[in-house]
C-alpha cells in the first residue's frame, strides 16, 4: 500500500441529484422492508398483528376492512407458504384476491414485469404482493406504480418484511414484550438471506442484539454495518444469546462451491442440544422454514420445549392481516 | 474570400494572459495587422481559451445501436462538452473488428462530424477472447488503439500474444479490466451498500488483480498497456507501481470514480449503475491521489449511453453505463479544481496535451500554425446539469439536477464552430476591402 493517510474531504453533491428520489418507503401504502421503519410504526404493527391473532384464533367469521380492496398476489418466484399466508389474511378481511403466477403468464412472452403490473392497475388493483427473484424489484415497482400498493413478500437477497414482522411477533410473545438487552444469534447463509436482513433491522429499531455467524462463503461484505456483530463460531454466537435463528441453507450453493457438503455444514453450523445450552435458560429457537432436518437444526431440537417454529407460521398469517389494512388504510389516505 | 474568427480577449488555458486569437481557414493565424474584410469577433470577456477536449472512452454506439447513441448524435454531445475529438470503443453490432469497419467508423460522417472520431478496434475477433484480429490491417486503416472494451481479455496468454503482435503497430491496448470469474454476475460494487440492497457484488479486486497481471504482461512483452477507466485504489497503486518500474503502463479514469460512492445507488438506482462501479470513500480519495500525483495519464468519461427502457428496466437487469461527454469538463473542474486538488491548466492538460499525446493525435496549441480545434468556456458560470438538454441520446446520468461551475461557451473543429451556447454572439466588422488591403 503506497497511499498516503492523508483525508481529502469528497465534495458535497451540489442540489438536488440520485439523492433526492422521494423516499418510497415513508409511502405507508407500500410496504417494501424494514429498514428505515420507524419504531412506532413496527410497534403498532407487531400490536395489531398480536390482535389479530387472537381474532384469527377465536375462529370468527370473515370480517370487511379490506372490503372493495382487489389484492393482487404476484409470484414470481416459488413459494407456497408465503402465498398462502398472504391469501388467508386478505380473505379473512374480506379482500377480492387475484392470483398470478408467472409459469401461467405473458411473462413467459416477452412481457416485462412492469407492462403486467401496469396492466393489473389498470384493471383496478389497489395492492400488489409481490415475490420475486430480484433484489429491489417491489421498490422498482412502487416507483413505477403511481397508483398501486405494493407489499413486498421477499425479494431476492433483500428483505422479506412480513417474515421479520412474524419473526418479531414471535419473539415479542417469547421475550414478554421487551427487545432492550435482548440477543438474537443468527447462523447461516446470511449473504443470501432477506429473512436475515429484515430481521436484524426490525430488532435494530426495537433495541435488541444481534449476532451473525456462518461459514465465510456465505457472509455479506461488511455484513456488521447492517447492524450486528459478527461471531467466529457459533458457539460464540449463541453462549448467552436469547434466542436463535437457524437460518435455511440452499442445496445449489454447494453447487457453486461455496460449502464443501451438508454433512460438514451440520457440524460446524447446525443446532443441536448441546449449542441450545450454552443460551439462556429461556431462549428460544427459530428457522423460517422449511427446514432441512438434521442440517441446520438437529432433529433432537423437535422436543425442545422453547421450539416456536411453528409459532412462527401461526403468527404470519396475523401480521400480514396487519400489513394489508395498514396499507389498504393509507392507500386510500394517499390516493382516493 | 474565407471568414477571419477572432477570440477577443480569452484567457490562455497555459499563461493565464488575456490574449486574442484568430482563426483563419481552418488553423490559427497571426492576428491580421490590417485588418479583414469580413472578420467575426466573439469576445470571450475573459473567458478560458484551450485546445479542444479529447476523450479517449467513449461508446458511439454504431454501427448495430443507433437507439443508444449514433455517431452523430454522440459527437455532437462532444462539441457540447467542448471536445473536439473522440476515441470510440469498438463493442458495437458488429464489432469493430476488421479494417472495412474501421474505415466506415472514421468517414460514418464525413464532412458533417462533429468531432473527430478515432476508432479504437478489437482486440480480438467478435471481442470473443479466441482469435487475434487482424491488428496491422486495422493499425494501417486508422485504428488510435485496441480494446475488447466492455469484455476482459480473460486469458493471460491471449492477451500476451495480443500485446507481442500489437508491439510493432506501436499502438496501446486498452485493457478493461476485470476478472471474469470473480466478478462473477455482481452488479454493484461488492460493499455495505450491496449488502444492504441483497445485490451481487463487483469485488475491487476483480479489477486489480488484472491490472496487475496486464502490468507484469507489459514487463514481458515490452508492449503498451493502457488501463482503461480505473477505480480502485489498489488499481492505481499498481499503475503506479508500473511507472515506478519504468514500464509502458499508462492508465486513465472517469468523473464519476473522483466524486461518488457506491452509497449513489441509493434505492436501486439505475443512474449510478456502471461498470466499473462506484467504490468506496477510500477508493474516491485515492482517485484524486492518483490523478494529482500523475499516476493517471489522462481523464475520460466512459460515456455509454443506453436506452430510456433499457435503464428503466429493474436494477440486476439495466445494462451498466453513463452518459458523461456534456458534462465531464464541469465535473472536472467543480469537483478537481475548486476544491484544490488541481490546477485548471493541469485539469485542462489532462483532457487534452496528455490524450493527444497518449494516442499520438496531431498536437494542438494556441500558436499560429495549430489547427483550430478550440474550447472556450466560462469556468465560473454556474449551471443545473438537466439530461432533457443533453444532445446525446442517453440521458442516465447520477448527475441530473447537480448544480456544477464551468460552462462550454464555444467549441470549433479545424476552424467551423461545432457548439455556440445560446447566450454567445458574434460582433461583425469589416475593417478594410480585399482590395485596398492588397495594395
Amino acid at each position: 500500500m503506497t497511499m498516503s493517510t492523508t483525508s481529502l474531504p469528497i465534495p458535497a453533491p451540489q442540489g438536488a441529484g440520485i439523492f433526492s428520489h422521494p423516499p418510497l418507503a415513508s409511502r405507508a401504502r407500500h410496504l417494501l422492508g424494514l429498514e428505515g421503519m420507524s419504531r412506532d410504526t413496527l410497534e403498532a404493527l407487531l400490536a395489531d398483528g398480536a390482535a389479530e391473532r387472537d381474532w384469527l384464533r377465536r375462529g370468527e367469521p370473515n370480517r370487511d376492512d379490506l372490503a372493495g380492496c382487489s389484492v393482487m398476489l404476484t409470484f414470481i418466484e416459488d413459494s407456497t407458504r408465503t402465498r398462502t399466508s398472504f391469501e388467508v389474511a386478505a380473505r379473512r378481511l374480506g379482500a377480492n384476491v387475484l392470483t398470478f403466477s408467472a409459469s401461467s403468464s405473458s411473462l413467459n412472452k416477452g412481457e416485462t414485469l412492469l407492462d403486467t403490473m401496469k396492466v393489473f392497475e389498470a384493471m383496478g388493483a389497489q395492492l400488489v404482493v409481490i415475490r420475486h427473484s430480484q433484489s429491489g424489484s417491489p421498490a422498482y415497482l412502487a416507483r413505477h406504480l403511481p397508483r398501486t400498493g405494493i407489499v413486498n413478500a421477499g425479494d431476492g437477497m433483500h428483505e422479506h418484511p412480513t417474515q421479520g414482522l412474524l419473526d418479531l411477533l414471535t419473539l415479542r410473545d417469547a421475550w414478554h414484550g421487551r427487545f432492550e438487552g435482548r440477543r438474537l444469534a443468527i447462523v447461516g447463509d446470511i449473504a443470501h438471506s432477506r429473512v436475515a436482513r429484515s430481521a436484524i433491522a426490525g430488532l435494530n429499531t426495537l433495541g435488541a442484539e444481534v449476532t451473525v455467524c456462518g461459514p465465510g462463503t456465505l457472509m455479506p461484505a461488511d455484513v456488521e454495518s447492517l447492524g450486528c456483530t459478527l461471531a467466529g463460531t457459533i458457539e460464540e454466537a449463541m453462549v448467552d444469546a436469547d434466542g436463535v435463528m437457524a437460518l435455511r441453507i440452499q442445496k445449489e450453493r454447494m453447487e457453486k462451491g461455496l460449502l464443501p457438503s451438508l454433512v460438514e455444514y451440520a457440524r460446524v453450523w447446525g443446532v443441536d442440544m448441546a449449542r441450545v445450552e450454552l443460551m439462556k435458560e429461556d431462549a428460544v429457537v427459530m428457522h423460517p422454514g422449511p427446514v432441512n432436518h438434521g442440517v441446520e437444526v438437529d432433529s433432537t431440537i423437535s422436543d425442545y420445549g422453547r421450539n416456536v417454529i411453528l409459532q412462527q407460521v401461526a403468527n404470519g398469517v396475523a401480521v400480514r392481516c396487519a400489513v394489508l389494512k395498514r396499507c389498504w388504510a393509507a392507500w386510500n389516505e394517499e390516493l382516493a | 474570400m474565407s471568414t477571419l474568427t477572432l477570440f477577443k480577449d480569452a484567457r490562455h488555458w497555459k499563461t493565464g494572459e488575456t490574449v486574442t486569437i484568430a482563426v483563419e481557414d481552418g488553423v490559427v493565424v497571426p492576428i491580421p495587422r490590417r485588418g479583414h474584410e469580413h472578420a467575426r469577433v466573439l469576445d470571450a470577456n475573459g473567458a478560458v481559451l484551450a485546445p479542444g477536449l479529447v476523450d479517449l472512452h467513449v461508446h458511439l454506439r454504431e454501427p448495430g445501436q443507433s437507439a443508444r447513441e449514433t455517431i452523430d448524435t454522440g459527437t455532437r454531445a462532444a462539441a457540447a462538452g467542448g471536445f473536439t475529438a473522440v476515441a470510440c470503443m469498438p463493442n458495437t453490432v458488429p464489432v469493430v473488428d476488421s479494417p472495412a469497419w474501421v474505415e466506415w467508423v472514421r468517414h460514418r460522417t464525413g464532412n458533417a462530424a462533429h468531432a473527430r472520431v478515432h476508432p479504437i478496434a478489437a482486440v480480438t475477433v467478435g471481442q470473443k477472447g479466441e482469435q487475434l484480429a487482424p491488428l496491422m490491417a486495422m493499425a494501417k486503416a486508422g485504428a488510435v488503439a485496441f480494446s475488447d472494451d466492455g469484455h476482459p481479455v480473460a486469458s493471460a496468454a491471449m492477451m500476451r500474444r495480443a500485446l507481442e503482435y500489437a508491439r510493432p503497430t506501436g499502438l496501446p491496448i486498452v485493457c478493461h479490466e476485470e476478472d471474469p470469474e470473480l466478478r462473477g454476475d455482481g452488479v454493484m460494487n461488492e460493499g455495505f451498500t450491496a449488502t444492504r440492497l441483497g445485490l451481487r457484488g463487483l469485488p475491487g479486486a476483480a479489477e486489480s488483480v488484472m491490472c496487475r497481471r496486464d502490468v507484469d504482461l507489459a514487463e514481458l512483452t515490452g508492449a503498451r498497456v493502457h488501463l482503461a477507466h480505473l477505480s480502485t485504489a489498489q488499481s492505481f497503486d499498481a499503475l503506479r507501481d508500473a511507472k515506478r518500474r519504468g514500464l509502458p503502463v499508462t492508465g486513465e479514469t472517469c468523473p464519476h470514480y473522483w466524486i461518488l460512492t457506491d452509497e449513489a445507488v441509493g434505492d436501486y438506482d439505475t443512474s449510478a449503475k456502471m461498470n466499473p462501479p462506484l467504490r468506496t470513500a477510500d477508493d474516491v480519495r485515492a482517485c484524486i491521489e492518483a490523478i494529482q500525483d500523475g499516476t493517471i495519464d489522462c481523464l475520460v468519461t466512459d460515456h455509454a449511453p443506453h436506452t430510456r427502457d433499457e435503464k428503466n428496466l429493474p436494477f440486476s437487469e439495466a445494462p451498466f453505463g453513463i452518459v458523461g461527454l456534456e458534462t465531464a469538463l464541469a465535473l472536472t473542474i467543480t469537483f478537481l479544481v475548486e476544491p484544490g486538488h488541481l490546477t485548471l491548466r493541469r485539469a485542462i492538460e489532462l483532457w487534452t496535451d496528455a490524450p493527444r499525446r497518449l494516442f499520438d493525435l496531431p498536437e494542438v496549441d494556441l500558436e499560429p500554425g495549430s489547427v483550430a480545434d478550440l474550447a472556450l468556456f466560462d469556468p465560473a458560470s454556474e449551471w443545473t446539469v438537466d439530461p432533457k438538454l443533453f444532445y446525446s441520446k442517453g440521458r442516465s446520468t447520477p448527475f441530473a439536477g447537480w448544480r456544477v461551475r464551468g460552462r462550454v461557451l464555444a467549441t470549433m473543429m479545424g476552424g467551423r464552430f461545432t457548439h455556440l451556447a445560446p447566450d454567445v454572439e458574434f460582433e461583425h466588422q469589416m475593417v478594410l476591402p480585399a482590395a485596398e488591403a492588397a495594395k
